[in-house]
């Protein structure tokens, strides 16, 4: 993270002493571009955390820790997917689901979808790929998701 | 600034709206609106630490690297070694899933071709190096090994079935056009010259 902020003011600074016209441009567009990205985004982060908020950890640990076998990678698969989490808070929570007895290719389906599937984000993720792409790049995550679980399960007691 | 304001009214009418109820949950003692604030506050955060940087690094690369450097090494047809490329460009970046969108937005625009970009999101999704750190010290070696060791396959697989469904047609929208596209044609990408 600080790595990243260095590396962006070296090379911002570099780029302003080389061309200060063309920084100045960069500058402009880059700023374009997160303020049209910024309301739609707030607006999505504003309904996630009103809708789901009532839903807190407690829940979702209850849910995910609830049922075993198949039902139990559905359920991770469903709120991994719909869940909009952090990974700073999302990753201590995986660790007390482990500690509270769910095994891990659960905790993979809910880590994968988590990362990889954002339903509450499809609206914004619409507006860069179109519906079609963005809505076939979360069915295939999900799937893939499941894979990586199922796969998981059925090789973590051989290694 | 005011076809701003009409552009994004829905959205912003949310944030009015919200912002209201949450100012007023505190006024009156609202516990469930003070608590979804508080997780607002948590994502905002989340966002404002990595967002505009992003940006700036995005005018930046946008401004300085030529499109065709960036075309010949990853665009069509520059091989599986660009998508290894890909991998470890995703693998170093930080922050949300919705951060990367924009990032894809501009390497579209410079010429990567479209199974590298998917490449790239599922990289970005599964591999980021800040996260796999997080990954180890709350679930251990073995588990995040073994996951990230099946997340490539997977996401290699997908990003070859999106490239077969959506390559030909895939266009990314790159929030820059803030005037008519047409007023603006230094943000377009050529797909094929031939057009003018």
């Amino acid at each position: 993270m600080i790595l990243l902020y260095v590396a962006t003011l070296a090379l911002f600074l570099l780029s302003l002493a080389a061309d200060r016209g063309k920084t100045v441009k960069a500058l402009r567009a880059g700023t374009r571009m997160f303020l049209n990205l910024l309301p739609s985004l707030l607006a999505i982060l504003i309904l996630v955390a009103a809708v789901l908020t009532p839903l807190g950890p407690e829940t979702i640990r209850g849910w995910l820790g609830a049922e075993s076998g198949p039902i139990a990678y559905v359920i991770a698969a469903a709120v991994g997917s719909v869940a909009l989490i952090p990974g700073p808070a999302a990753y201590p929570m995986a660790g007390m689901l482990i500690d509270s007895g769910v095994g891990y290719p659960v905790i993979a389906v809910f880590i994968t979808t988590l990362m990889m599937v954002g339903i509450v984000t499809l609206p914004l993720e619409r507006r860069f790929f179109g519906t079609r792409v963005a809505v076939a790049r979360n069915a295939l995550s999900l799937i893939g998701a499941l894979v990586i679980g199922l796969t998981m399960a059925s090789v973590w007691s051989l290694l | 600034m005011s076809s701003y304001l009409a552009r994004h009214r829905i959205d912003l009418m949310i944030i009015v709206l919200f912002g209201l109820v949450f100012v007023l949950s505190f006024v009156f003692g609202w516990e469930g609106g003070q608590r979804a604030a508080a997780s607002f506050r948590d994502f905002a955060l989340e966002m404002i630490v990595v967002l505009p940087v992003i940006f700036l690094l995005i005018g930046l690369v946008d401004a300085w690297m030529p499109n065709e450097v960036v075309a010949r090494h990853t665009g069509d047809g520059s091989g599986w070694k660009s998508s290894l490329w890909m991998i470890l460009f995703a693998m170093l970046q930080v922050g949300p899933l919705y951060g990367a969108f924009p990032v894809a937005g501009l390497m579209w625009r410079k010429g990567t071709s479209p199974r590298n970009i998917f490449i790239y999101l599922g990289a970005f999704s599964t591999l980021k190096l800040p996260m796999i750190g997080f990954e180890v010290g709350f679930l251990g070696l073995k588990f995040t090994l073994l996951r990230a060791a099946l997340a490539v396959p997977v996401f290699l697989v997908m990003a070859i079935v999106m490239d077969k469904a959506f390559g030909k047609t895939f266009v990314v929208n790159d929030m820059a056009a803030s005037r008519p596209r047409d007023s603006a044609p230094a943000t377009h990408r050529p797909p094929n010259p031939t057009a003018g």
